[in-house]
């Protein structure tokens, strides 16, 4: 209740003036998320500070063009933007609510977008500013996503991945793999509880030691 | 206990990997099953765990700045609203709710079908609410029938009669053009009111040209049709 009441206060400041530059790092995203369905701009700033880089790297894989990819992080944001007053954090975390709005957006451009679907699904790697915190953060991320769907069945691990990544329905997927709509479901269906219980498994050894600090490869 | 066989949608579904069909009745299924509505929510972290997955470049550095923008000149259609758009509003929202209430309160928050609604409609909205806005400028097309609206915002929508579809792995792509410098407002298929993605300042030009799927970074063509704002 205190800290609603703080949050209340916060976004209730008169806005006759150019806002003052606001720290909501100590903010939690749902927090966030509050002032933000109270038109806060700094807020939804504070948003995509902490979500942008992640949204754009999901829309690009999704879309395989920097500037579609744009447009979906754009259109998932303004889509918070204006939900965020419907938004109940008791159902969903802050982070997966904004991730699903700008997924979604992805794949309804994909879906438009035949041509680049047809396309292999290869990992295009980078190596961008490997240094900063945030990149060595999303790179530690990354290789424990990557090490949990890699112990995954070979035939889960493809239908989440084309799925998720690659924006195919279940119908598209069972004509394209061959198999029965069943099948894929089933597929599915197991791969992602699966995929759950490793990501949620204790971590590996050295793992919980883990710190954000420069790495040097 | 419910069908086993559309429990096991609440992967497909958390994925995004149904169709609309699928969607609506999957979540007419949720309303009624509060252990798919359990298992959705974590299904749904689960799947959301994958955008964890890949390769995460800084994204451009302007795209923060759009974004906000871009919500700024959306906060003042909320208000100047004439009667008869408010009350067209209202009804649809009030629908929306009531889908919303049929569903359980969780679908306000990851309801898909509700979600698409919302976006088509807040589309549609959002253009209705520049041409409709009394105080919003017009501008005659050159090269092709049509009117550019920018509203007091400068939020535009493009009105244009005369364009065919665009040809098979083509899109038409407008530009605001300020200073002979291009900048992408968005990419469209087909000859229906289209809101433009970023403002067009008082003076600047709009322009459409065709390109390849998707998009590019800057015109590669002659423009079709332009105007001056």
């Amino acid at each position: 209740m205190t800290r609603r009441g703080s949050v209340l206060a916060f976004g209730g400041r008169p806005r006759t003036r150019t806002p003052m530059p606001r720290d909501l790092a100590h903010l939690s995203d749902e927090a966030l998320v509050a002032l933000v369905a109270r038109s806060d701009e700094v807020a939804l700033g504070e948003l995509y500070d902490r979500f942008g880089r992640v949204a754009y790297g999901l829309a690009r894989r999704i879309l395989r063009d920097d500037a579609l990819a744009e447009d979906a992080v754009q259109e998932g944001f303004l889509a918070a933007w204006r939900s965020a007053p419907r938004f109940v954090p008791e159902r969903a975390k802050a982070s997966t609510w904004l991730l699903t709005l700008v997924h979604r957006r992805a794949v309804d451009l994909v879906r438009r977008e035949e041509r680049r679907r047809a396309e292999t699904l290869d990992e295009r790697v980078h190596t961008t500013d490997a240094s900063s915190d945030e990149a060595v953060w999303l790179r530690f991320e990354r290789e424990r996503v990557q090490a949990a769907l890699a112990r995954l069945p070979d035939q889960q691990r493809e239908a989440l991945e084309l799925a998720y990544y690659g924006g195919f329905t279940q119908s598209e997927l069972s004509e394209r793999l061959g198999q029965p709509l069943g099948t894929i479901k089933s597929r599915m269906f197991t791969g992602l509880g699966r995929l759950r219980e490793l990501l949620t498994e204790p971590e590996a050894e050295g793992r919980e030691q883990w710190k954000p600090t420069p790495s040097t490869s | 206990m419910e069908a086993d066989a559309i429990h096991e949608l609440t992967a497909a579904y958390a994925l995004d990997a149904l169709d609309e069909r699928e969607e609506r009745e999957y979540e007419a299924h949720l309303a009624r099953c509060p252990r798919c509505r359990e298992e959705l929510a974590s299904f749904t972290e689960t799947a959301t765990s994958l955008a964890y997955g890949v390769e995460s470049p800084a994204p451009p550095p302007g795209l923060r700045d759009r974004i906000l923008e871009r919500a700024r000149a959306e906060r003042p259609n909320v208000v100047p609203l004439r009667p008869a758009w408010r009350s067209w509003t209202a009804a649809a929202a009030a629908v929306a709710a009531c889908a919303a209430i049929g569903l359980g309160i969780w679908a306000v928050t990851l309801s898909r079908s509700l979600d698409r609604t919302r976006s088509a409609r807040e589309q549609q909205a959002r253009v209705l609410s520049i041409v409709s806005d009394p105080a919003a400028r017009r501008f005659a097309l050159s090269g092709a029938h049509g009117t550019l609206v920018v509203s007091r915002t400068g939020a535009a929508a493009l009105l244009v009669s005369n364009l065919r579809p665009a040809p098979a792995g083509k899109t038409y792509e407008a530009w605001v053009i300020q200073n002979r410098s291009p900048q992408r407002a968005g990419t469209f298929a087909a000859a229906k009111p289209f809101r433009l993605t970023r403002p067009v300042p008082e003076g600047a030009v709009v322009a459409v040209t065709l390109e390849r799927h998707g998009g590019v970074e800057a015109p590669t063509g002659t423009p079709i049709t332009a105007a001056k704002a």
